[in-house]
């Protein structure tokens, strides 16, 4: 009961004073943020106040210029974005980057690939052990679309997706790589209010079943007071504030840079 | 041991083309000439095809992996051939088979340390920049054959044995066409096309992308240089002139004609690119000198009209069902 308790507490992602430069724009200044495993955590602020690159960062797509991000207490900065989803951190894009030309199915099964026992030699040999594994695999993608209610579309090109479904594909394809760290980038962007409700049941959904800790990028502020645990809120790549969402609401800050008066 | 349905299918196309060459003495020279070229033709655009078409690096440097397996099997066949058939007891069918296999391999094996070398820097360059130094191997490639004497230098090389048969070049093509499926139909295959499609999405699906890259190139080219070494061994005579860009321009139309990405259109398209020229040559000799400027409008036409490729056709599936809410 201790170590479960413990475990639950222990910092799962930490940002330590990270700082990124584009040239002269410095777009995340002195960040310190910390995770806990299973917290839902908002990140929200104005346009270009730097919570993709946030992201970017985690996830390795850029190195901080200065400052420490660390993963299970191990660092990862400097390591390769493969490497970072290996360690269990996943992500969805901001504009939906899935693999257009493949199908439902395949979107998912690329993503099993970190847990992969067979290499290229078993795809070759295409012996019992390949097939055994290449079964399962298949099984275990049907069983997660199963769930999101993709299976319909299995063999249909994700191109070829009514928007909503390819962002919840998205959200699925993530899922597949096992992750313990995911992070939404505004999810719910471009949906409309039914699809929002369904996206915030989903997301609450995901968190419990795959004991998940869920970083979550959106400017939609029903959504964001709705689930979020935590909310921090950037602006111009500072942190500004950070609290439940009822103090975030009404943190005169916040509304000053990015709510507005009618929130509070 | 239970063989997959693909297995099957290569042992039977190996079988076939066994026979098929037991009985070549049968087949009009002029014929047999041009199947082996359509051949050699097939390995090189399934081959590319995993580069370009599966994987999405645009490589042209096809025709320089291919002189390199060229002149690496025809060193082999002849320098080290009389010693291997002293050593031997002289030269049969057998050994010389043995033979014939060992220099493929090796110039299969060059290819493949040249597919290293360039597949390196595509993992920094995108598109057209890739392009660019691909295009500068496969030149740099034939600089430096040009320039090794013993190789025989711009004259070319002459005296290579005739060793290559209906069935080297089609059980090797089947070999190609085997390897390149099964590879890309696999959840670890999967992998080429997810690099094809977005780069940043795959890393983030775990995806190692640049060794991705490198193993596309590495078994593009090895299959490249057993091409060069079948087409060495059936001319018995090569010289650099006839590795140049155009060769690589080729090589890249019958991809695109096919289809990036579908080997069984690749595959029509390299026969059909391989018959055309032909039938040019023998019937209308006046056209064709004119060979490069039909491919170019032949490609614009099918850019314009058809840019999934000739070959791609889209099999009827099972419709979607309407969508239902969800639940969860
Ligand atoms: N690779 C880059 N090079 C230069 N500037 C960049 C780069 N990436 C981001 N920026 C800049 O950093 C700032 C923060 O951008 P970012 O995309 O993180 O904002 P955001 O908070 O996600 O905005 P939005 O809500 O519009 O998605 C912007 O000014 C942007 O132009
Ligand atoms: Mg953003």
């Amino acid at each position: 009961m201790t170590a479960t308790f413990l475990q639950s507490t222990e910092t799962l992602l930490g940002l330590d004073d990270v700082t990124i430069r584009f040239g002269g724009l410095t777009a995340v200044s002195k960040l310190s943020l910390a995770i806990k495993q299973h917290e839902l955590i908002g990140l929200i602020g104005p346009n270009g106040a730097g919570k993709t690159t946030v992201f970017n960062l985690i996830t390795g797509v850029y190195r901080p210029t200065e400052g420490a991000i660390s993963f299970r207490n191990k660092s990862i900065a400097g390591k390769r974005p493969y490497q970072i989803t290996a360690h269990g951190i996943a992500r969805t894009f901001q504009n939906i980057r899935l693999f257009p030309s493949l199908s439902v199915f395949d979107n998912v099964r690329v993503a099993f690939h970190l847990h992969l026992f067979g290499g290229i030699g078993h795809s070759l040999i295409r012996g019992k052990s390949f097939r055994k594994e290449e079964a399962e695999i298949k099984e275990q993608c049907i069983e997660l679309l199963d769930i999101f209610n993709l299976t319909r579309f299995k063999d249909a090109e994700s191109k070829c997706l009514p928007y909503g479904e390819q962002r919840r594909l998205e959200i699925v394809r993530a899922l597949a790589t096992r992750p313990e760290l995911l992070l939404l980038d505004e999810p719910a962007a471009g949906m409309n209010p039914t699809e929002k409700t369904d996206l915030m049941k989903l997301i609450k959904f995901i968190q419990e079943k795959y004991r998940l800790a869920i970083l979550l990028v959106e400017h939609d502020m029903n959504v964001v007071m709705n689930i979020c645990e935590r909310i921090v809120v950037l602006d111009y790549g500072v942190k500004i504030a950070e609290g439940v969402p009822a103090e975030i609401r009404c943190n005169p800050k916040v509304i000053e840079a990015y709510l507005g008066n009618a929130a509070c | 041991m239970k063989l997959a349905r693909s297995q099957w299918i290569l042992l039977v196309a190996v079988a076939i083309s066994l026979l098929v060459s037991y009985f070549s003495h049968a087949i009009n020279r002029y014929f047999l000439t041009i199947l082996i070229s359509i051949g050699v033709n097939i390995i090189l655009a399934v081959s590319l095809n995993l580069i370009n078409g599966y994987t999405g690096q645009f490589s042209l440097g096809h025709a320089g992996f291919m002189a390199v397996g060229a002149y690496g099997s025809a060193a082999v066949t002849i320098y080290l051939g009389p010693k291997f058939f002293a050593a031997f007891g002289g030269s049969n069918t057998f050994s010389i088979g043995i033979l014939f296999f060992i220099a493929l391999a090796a110039g299969g094996l060059v290819a493949a340390i040249a597919g290293i070398l360039v597949g390196a820097p595509s993992l920094r360059l995108k598109g057209d920049y890739l392009a660019i130094v691909t295009l500068g191997f496969g030149e740099i490639i034939r600089v430096i054959f040009r320039n090794i004497p013993s190789l025989g230098g711009a004259l070319g090389l002459t005296g290579i044995p005739s060793y290559t048969t209906i069935f080297w070049t089609f059980g090797v093509a089947a070999v190609t066409v085997y390897v390149v499926q099964s590879i890309v139909n696999s959840t670890y295959g999967r992998g080429f096309l997810a690099v094809h499609d977005d780069e940043v999405a795959a890393e983030a699906m775990g995806i190692n992308t640049t060794r991705y890259k490198i193993i596309a190139f590495v078994v593009g080219a090895f299959f490249a240089g057993i091409a060069g070494g079948l087409y060495a061994h059936d001319k018995a005579f090569i010289d650099p002139t006839g590795f140049n860009f155009m060769r690589s321009i080729e090589i890249v139309v019958m991809v695109i004609l096919g289809g990036m990405g579908n080997n069984f259109g690749v595959i029509c398209a390299a026969i059909l690119l391989t018959l055309l020229p032909a039938i040019l040559r023998e019937y209308f000799r006046s056209i064709a000198d004119s060979q490069m400027l039909i491919y170019s409008i032949l490609l614009i036409l099918l850019m314009l009209t058809r840019p999934q490729g000739l070959f791609k056709f889209k099999w009827p599936r099972k419709a979607p069902t309407a969508p239902t809410p969800h639940a969860g």
